[in-house]
């Protein structure tokens, strides 16, 4: 079981450093900062001094060790443009975006969940066809256009919300509905998926041949089976809790992370872009740690499996 | 009758998937072969399911590159699977498969699929090709409208009869049939065996035919070489295998196919595991099921020795010792 | 079978209605009507997509002349929806094309080759799986620059690891027991394995997950637009066109819900055809 956890934790540390490696080559190919920063009329001596100081003039092998260095030493580098920490900028903006996507995760698996094995015990009811056609919508209508029709009804026709910024808790509300609508159609179609697939065993029919109450057999035998498949996918919801905040953010002006990255980026504030990008990258390699973990709680047979294979 | 390929002791072992905590573990699925297959002739290999003939078969064939060992193919050391040298010589030896439906590409006609060896090796084109194709369809005795249909439209023994047909298109000189019916009814059976057999006599083709059913064996076969747990235990002129089996496996095998006049009177049951090559017993692998077994059994690995005319590995097999059969 | 043809008309619709549920063949005709639009924009939209008619500013839906009405500069919203249809369906055919061909390049030569070969494959897939796909092309657009090629490319980076999976797993189990064992015994090079036999059996899967893939990548492809590092002005894509109608919202919303529309309608007839599809063609898979 300890080498079960070494592996997985190495596996997840090789993920972020090539995530890592993959942004910081990507994002010093693509042009030079001073340029952008110092804007092109800038007398030259600044930019060798804002070059000089900022390690650019080094070779490319030499920034990556340096950068590499500092990032073992947990020192993502500060902000180009304000000369602040990158990591404390990029942590101010967590919470506001956690605000959005915990309480519309919340939704998607408290409304999401039940709606699916509701749909799966009732098949070809209302209910069951209203969860499927949720679904559809769910996965084919982008977040922007689902946002922005939102602000059209409720906002500008209605006027009973605000159509963006952060300034109660009423300005959230929008934005949590644009997030969770579509999670909630695709849990919800994914968890009646599963939940039938596992009522269609024969265990199950064994279970209620053997004249065990329904109430039981869905509890006790369906429910845990169908868990699994059902914890992965929260688990992708978990792990993009934080980069599936962008275009919502951007829609409702909500100072979170996803407005952080379109600025930095704008911007071309290196180090912040690629200490948000370790932050996501993290978040995302850790849920699927945690799901892995789950997995084994869930299922005995897949931990057996895996230690006796 | 010459030799057409030789083996000198071929071994093959597998390395099983490494456990959790454990080493990996080797498993020895053909143990020491020594065979020959001679010209125009067919042998039979004969065993249980893990017996490791169809290991053997497939190494035969330089499918799989042996673990120790030495493979000549007329005289010539056989070339390393997937080299071009291989895949020329496939032209001269092919493998009829136990189940025609898998071997059978299900998108393409049974036409295109025939076709195929003599594309493979550049040996027909255009006209000539259809009619080399149509030719191999009527001597296996498929209907010429059948040309365009595709595999699952045929029945198990008329897609047999296509994946022949395949085999023979290069006009191969070895063939090797792996429980070529066993997936078949009976009653098919022994069309597919008869097919066979004249094809084989009409162009003295050698054989190397596998089963663990010694009825289809003994109506094809001219030598038969029987198997348990990756060594050959006995192998013999087919006649003498029948009337007159020495090895306590071979006479147990025997012993259950029905005999007409006396049906199964005299049959011997195997007792015990079914062998298990990751479980190999010491000594003479066969001793846990023997009806003759001595202690020694237990201890030493009999070799394959010449024998009143024939090859056996039996320590029980001295003159004085031998059981009437 | 002849006697068939004199009554085949009748007999075709309703075999048709029989096989194909309303549903499907409306999504059927939708595409249908998209790809026309994206082969002849040229022909069909009425002005030209930079025509500024300032007189004629954020007139609304239904005037003569301008059926979807115009925007803020006074440009015809139908011609710029058509011309943003050819956009954004063409970036995702070739994106989705790429990202196919690459993907299951990847996952054959995994299977041919195992060992390093197919540990590499397996690890790239897992680490693209891993990647913050969305905010990684943010990053790589605004640092180069947006060009409608590199989008494309970028775009066929999306998805790949999917096909690289289903053909490595299925192109194994070809070879383990079944045609591609046969057909490589009988002498065979890879190139005719993998081509002539593999690649058309495995096809309906891959076709299958592409319908999945196609829509996810138009949606990307919108949202990158909509933040305004995808498709640049003055060309433009639907999630562009959303994008900047968006400031107009109040006074002029018809300039974000024409091509809302068609994103939603064109991504929901994919994913129904594609499960249809999937139904039909492979019911092995979920």
């Amino acid at each position: 079981m300890l080498r079960f956890i070494f592996v997985k934790l190495a596996r997840a540390l090789l993920t972020i450093l090539l995530v890592m490696s993959f942004a910081f080559i990507v994002l010093r190919l693509s042009g030079d900062p001073a340029q952008i920063l110092l804007g092109p009329d800038a007398p030259q001596d600044a930019v060798d001094a804002f070059r000089a100081r900022w390690g650019l003039e080094d070779p490319l092998w030499q920034q990556y060790l340096a950068y590499l260095k500092q990032l073992a030493m947990f020192d993502f580098g500060v902000s180009m443009r304000d000369h602040s920490p990158a990591i404390q900028l990029v942590m101010e903006r967590v919470p506001a975006t956690l605000a959005l996507t915990i309480p519309a995760l919340m939704l998607k698996i408290c409304i999401g969940i039940p709606a699916g094995v509701y749909a799966a015990l009732h098949r070809e009811s209302v209910a069951d066809r209203g969860v499927i056609m949720l679904s559809i919508f769910g996965f084919t209508i982008p977040s922007f256009v689902l946002g922005l029709v939102l602000v059209l009804i409720f906002a500008v026709n209605l006027g009973w919300l605000p159509a963006g910024g952060q300034d109660g808790w009423h300005y959230a509300i929008l934005p949590i509905a644009t997030m969770s609508i579509g999670g909630i159609g695709i849990l919800a179609r994914f968890s009646r998926s599963a939940m039938i697939e596992v009522l269609g065993q024969p265990y199950i029919r064994t279970a209620m041949a053997k004249g065990l109450p329904w109430r039981d057999v869905v509890w006790k035998h369906a429910l845990p089976n169908a868990a699994v498949p059902i914890v992965t996918l929260i688990g992708f919801m978990v792990g993009a809790l934080i980069a599936g905040a962008v275009v919502v953010e951007s829609i409702f002006s909500w100072p979170g992370i996803g407005r952080l990255i379109v600025v930095s980026v704008a911007n071309r504030d290196l180090a912040v872009v690629q200490c948000i990008l370790l932050v996501i990258a993290a978040s995302m390699v850790m849920a699927n740690l945690l799901v892995d973990f789950a997995y084994g709680a869930l299922d005995p047979r897949l931990r057996s499996a895996r230690s006796g294979k | 009758m010459n030799a057409i390929l030789q083996a000198k002791g071929l071994v093959q072992q597998y390395t099983t998937a490494k456990s959790f905590f454990g080493k990996a573990s080797t498993v020895r699925a053909v143990d020491g072969v020594d065979l020959t297959a001679k010209q125009g002739e067919v042998l039979g290999i004969v065993g249980e399911s893990g017996s490791g003939k169809s290991t053997l078969g497939r190494m035969l064939l330089g499918l799989e590159t042996p673990f120790q060992g030495e493979l000549r193919y007329l005289g010539q050391p056989m070339p390393a699977p997937h080299s071009p040298e291989w895949r020329k010589l496939r032209a001269q030896m092919q493998l009829i498969f136990q189940d025609p439906l898998a071997a059978l590409d299900r998108r393409l006609t049974i036409a295109a699929q025939i076709a195929e060896p003599l594309e493979i090796h550049g040996l027909a084109a255009d006209s000539e090709l259809d009619r080399r194709v149509a030719g191999l369809i009527e001597r296996v005795g498929l209907r010429p409208d059948q040309a365009g249909r595709y595999p699952h439209e045929l029945s198990g023994g008329q897609r047999q009869r296509v994946v022949i047909a395949r085999a023979l298109a290069s006009n191969p000189r070895f063939l090797v049939c792996d429980e070529p019916v066993s997936a078949l009814d009976v009653s098919i059976q022994a069309q597919v065996v008869n097919l066979l057999r004249d094809l084989q006599e009409g162009e003295g083709l050698s054989m190397v035919f596998i089963s663990h059913d010694l009825k289809v064996v003994r109506n094809i076969c001219d030598r038969v070489a029987v198997m348990y747990l990756g060594r050959i235990v006995e192998e013999a002129p087919s006649d003498q295998i029948f009337s007159d089996p020495r090895h306590p496996y071979t006479q147990a095998l025997v012993s259950s196919v029905p005999k007409a006049g006396t049906g199964l009177r005299g049959r011997i049951i195997l007792q015990g595991e079914p062998p298990n090559p990751a479980a190999r017993p010491s000594g003479c692998a066969f001793h846990p099921r023997c009806r003759i077994a001595a202690p020694a059994c237990a201890a030493q690995v009999p070799a394959l020795e010449y024998n009143d005319g024939r090859l056996a590995a039996c320590l029980k097999l001295q003159p004085k010792l031998r059981p009437a059969a | 079978m002849s006697d068939t043809a004199a009554i085949a008309p009748p007999r075709l619709i309703r075999r048709i209605r029989m096989k194909v549920p309303a549903l499907i063949l409306f999504a059927m005709i939708w595409l249908g009507g998209m790809i026309l639009v994206a082969i002849f924009a040229d022909w069909l939209r009425p002005y030209d997509i930079t025509a500024m008619n300032l007189q004629n500013r954020l007139v609304p839906m239904g005037t003569p002349g301008h059926l979807l009405g115009t925007d803020e500069l006074g440009r015809d919203v139908l011609s710029r929806l058509l011309q943003s249809i050819r956009v954004s369906l063409v970036i995702a055919f070739c994106a989705t094309i790429i990202s196919a061909v690459f993907g299951t390049t990847l996952g054959f030569l995994a299977a041919q080759f195992r060992g390093w070969v197919e540990h590499l494959v397996v690890a790239l897939a897992d680490f693209q799986a891993a990647l913050p796909f969305m905010i990684m092309s943010l990053a790589v657009l605004a640092f180069f620059g947006s060009s409608t090629w590199l989008l494309v490319c970028l775009m066929g980076f999306y998805g790949w690891e999917r096909y690289a999976r289903i053909a490595r797993g299925l192109a194994i189990s070809a070879s383990a027991q079944g045609y591609a064992a046969a057909v490589v015994q009988l002498g065979a090079k890879p190139s005719r394995v993998y081509l002539r036999h593999i690649l058309p059996n495995v096809a309906s899967t891959l076709i299958v997950s592409m319908t999945l893939t196609f829509p996810e990548i138009i949606l990307m492809e919108s949202g990158l637009s909509f933040l305004g590092l995808g498709v640049q002005p003055p060309e433009s894509s639907l999630g562009n066109m959303v994008g900047f109608g968006r400031e107009y919202l109040a006074r002029a919303p018809w300039i974000m819900l024409a091509p809302s529309f068609v994103i939603v309608l064109t991504t929901l007839s994919i994913s129904l055809l594609g499960d249809w599809l999937r139904d039909r063609l492979d019911p092995t898979i979920r």
